[in-house]
């Protein structure tokens, strides 16, 4: 097997692995209901996950999510509440706002050559800002139309529910890995993250992929706060609160090198999956306490970038003997 | 002397300008604003309050810039302070004497720091992720000490260190006063400064040329965890009590953005310890200031993220290459160093 796909099956072998134990301990974990229930609670990090992945995969990182998250939702929330427009028009709109206000960090990251960092802490600031601005409450959304959407789904056989908002995280993803790994965009991101100077050598525009990576990741926040506007069917200023985090963490497990150029998107899609699986054991369990929840992903972090280390180190030892 | 002094003044001024502009800002729309009374042996006033409001960005900044220093950042400082403010409780309900406790506290807190180092120094991973473990568990931990509740204390001399007061001063501002002027000395009269700025510019050379890397590395990251715990016990006894849940929470944040406001690259090297101090004061007065000038509170975020981004605009390099020909005329007039030599 190519040493690039070790991180990949490390945690698809993890993944499976506690997947089994968790089915030995409580056999009715192994259910469509489970699977289903799997992907729509952890729909809405799915998608900024993808974004995420993007945005670590050429060597940068987005702080903005989770606040990019909760101003979606209070937008959609004050818009569907007080003008009488249609859903749909709310939701190109709301798009149309996140992915201009990505690609604004792009552009300030690229061309006051700020670090990234600094750039979409601010931007997590403003949108929270604005999301406090819009409104203070949390605001229910009762429009015909969000509860027709919510009732959508594709049946299982075992009786579990692939939602709406399920399948649109499996879509988002299926694109995502298309876009990484068969577009020019894709491939430019790869080369940004192995290194900005070689990157323009090989003539890579390092100004345009920059600024389209965080109009990407702008615009999957976007998409992610309405698909939580849907699961919660409200809008909050104080939701989504460490999403960011939990998407960098999700990305981490899935094998992405924080240090960009290498990953997949697919990884993600386990990372979050290991996730999911955590906080249902937890549920299934009922004695153990939501803390362990962190404090296993956070031992699960370290496990995985010590099986890295390890590979990368291992790499380089059989390159300096070849 | 006078020459170090000057030099010391130009490192500080963009920060001291903005401070200005933003306390004269603040005490148009709120004339009260710079008044300062002495009340049973303690000053109070807006002023002070911004002090002592700013205690654990202060402290956190103070172990955030030496990290940042060697090229790291340290995301774990804000768990830290929730594991740490969650022990001292813990400690002092169940009997301890307050010198232990504080003692045990301190300790906690270097052990995380030590945890970090180790991750960053001789497992040789990325500081933004290896603080991540930490920032990420950390908070499940303090949780598991607090058993998930809110622990309350009534101790007097814990909560001395949170309320009371000290030469007029409240006992906060007096120790984030000592400590940041122990470490600044402790790095800028020993050489001790200089090394950490070399790991910053470049790890490798600066290993090569015979620093002790692993170990200065290690100790950035133990300074850092000290701060956090020092600042958690601050925060734990203002409130008396314990918050494993919002103790500190997104205060890294706040600590990286004091750093970066007070003019130190995240790219490593150089750094003072007194532009995090403002900066972090800077922010706090942000703070204070919105609140207290009758903005509704809604627009905080806004207002505070406009005038970091105008800040960050003002230091970034570009911007300076595009300004570079204000300052041509001056530059020629001046012989450059080689020119002079």
């Amino acid at each position: 097997m190519k040493q690039k796909y070790l991180p990949l099956a490390a945690t698809i072998l993890i993944f499976v692995l506690s997947y089994a134990l968790c089915v030995a301990q409580y056999p009715n974990m192994l259910s469509t209901r489970v699977i289903g229930n799997l992907l729509t609670d952890n729909a809405f990090l799915g998608i900024a996950a993808v974004g995420m992945t993007f945005v670590i995969l050429s060597g940068g990182i987005d702080l903005s999510v989770g606040a990019v998250i909760a101003f979606t939702g209070v937008f959609l929330a004050v818009v569907l509440e007080h003008g009488g427009i249609h859903p749909l028009v709310a939701f190109a709109l709301v798009l149309a706002i996140t992915t201009a206000f990505g690609a604004l960090m792009g552009a300030i990251i690229h061309y006051l050559e700020m670090p990234a960092f600094i750039v979409t802490l601010a931007g997590m600031f403003l949108a929270r800002g604005m999301a406090f601005v819009l409104s203070i409450d949390s605001i229910p959304i009762k429009h015909p139309f969000y509860a027709s959407l919510k009732g959508l789904y594709y049946k299982l056989p075992g009786g579990g529910r692939i939602t709406l908002i399920g399948g649109l995280m499996l879509a988002v993803f299926a694109l995502g890995i298309l876009i990484a790994h068969r577009s020019r965009f894709g491939t430019n991101v790869y080369a940004l993250g192995g290194g900005t100077a070689t990157a323009k050598l090989m003539g890579v525009p390092v100004a345009a992929t920059t600024v389209r990576i965080y109009a990407l990741s702008g615009l999957l926040a976007g998409l992610s706060g309405i698909v939580f506007s849907l699961y919660t069917s409200a809008g909050y200023s104080l939701a989504a609160v460490g999403v960011e985090l939990d998407a960098i963490t999700a990305v981490v497990i899935g094998g992405t090198l924080l240090t960009g150029g290498s990953g997949f998107v697919a990884g993600t899609f386990v990372g979050i999956l290991i996730q999911g699986l955590i906080q249902t054991y937890i549920t299934f369990d009922g004695s153990l306490s939501s803390w362990w929840t962190k404090i296993l992903i956070g031992l699960l972090l370290f496990a995985f970038i010590l099986l890295q280390k390890g590979i990368i180190r291992v790499s380089r030892r059989e390159r300096q003997r070849a | 002397m006078t020459s170090t002094v000057r030099t010391y003044l130009a490192r500080l001024l963009p920060q001291l300008i903005a401070l200005t502009m933003i306390l004269a800002a603040v005490s148009i729309v709120f004339p009260g604003f710079l008044s300062l009374e002495i009340q049973n042996g303690r000053l109070y006033g807006s002023l002070i309050d911004i002090l002592n409001r700013g205690a654990p960005v202060v402290l956190l900044a103070i172990g955030m810039t030496v990290v940042i220093a060697t090229k790291g950042i340290d995301l774990s400082v804000g768990a830290v302070m929730a594991i740490c403010g969650a022990t001292a409780a813990s400690l002092i309900t169940s009997g301890h004497s307050l010198a232990e406790t504080l003692l045990v506290t301190i300790a906690v807190g270097i052990l995380c720091g030590i945890w970090n180092g180790l991750l960053v120094a001789v497992l040789d991973i990325q500081p933004i992720i290896a603080t991540l473990v930490l920032m990420v568990a950390g908070r499940g931990i303090a949780q598991l000490i607090t058993e998930g509740a809110i622990l309350t204390f009534n101790d007097p001399g814990l909560s001395f260190i949170g309320s009371g007061s000290f030469a007029g001063l409240p006992m906060p501002v007096v120790i984030w006063l000592a400590f940041g002027i122990i470490v600044a000395l402790l790095v800028r009269q020993t050489a001790l400064g200089m090394l950490i700025e070399a790991i910053g510019v470049n790890r490798q050379a600066s290993t090569l040329s015979g620093v002790l890397t692993p170990v200065l590395l290690i100790a950035a990251y133990v300074l850092s965890g000290l701060c956090a715990a020092i600042a958690g016990v601050i925060a734990a006894a203002d409130i008396k009590g314990a918050d494993a849940n919002n103790a500190g929470l997104w205060l890294e944040l706040d600590a990286i953005l004091a750093v970066v406001v007070g003019g130190t690259s995240l790219l490593g090297g150089r750094f003072s310890i007194a532009a995090s101090v403002l900066g972090a004061i800077i922010i706090q007065a942000i703070n204070t200031g919105i609140l207290l000038s009758g903005f509704p509170p809604e627009f905080n975020l806004i207002i505070k993220a406009a005038i970091i981004v105008f800040i960050l605009v003002l230091q970034s390099p570009r911007f300076h290459t595009a300004f570079a020909f204000l300052k041509m005329p001056r530059a020629t007039a001046k012989p450059t160093e080689r020119e002079a030599k």
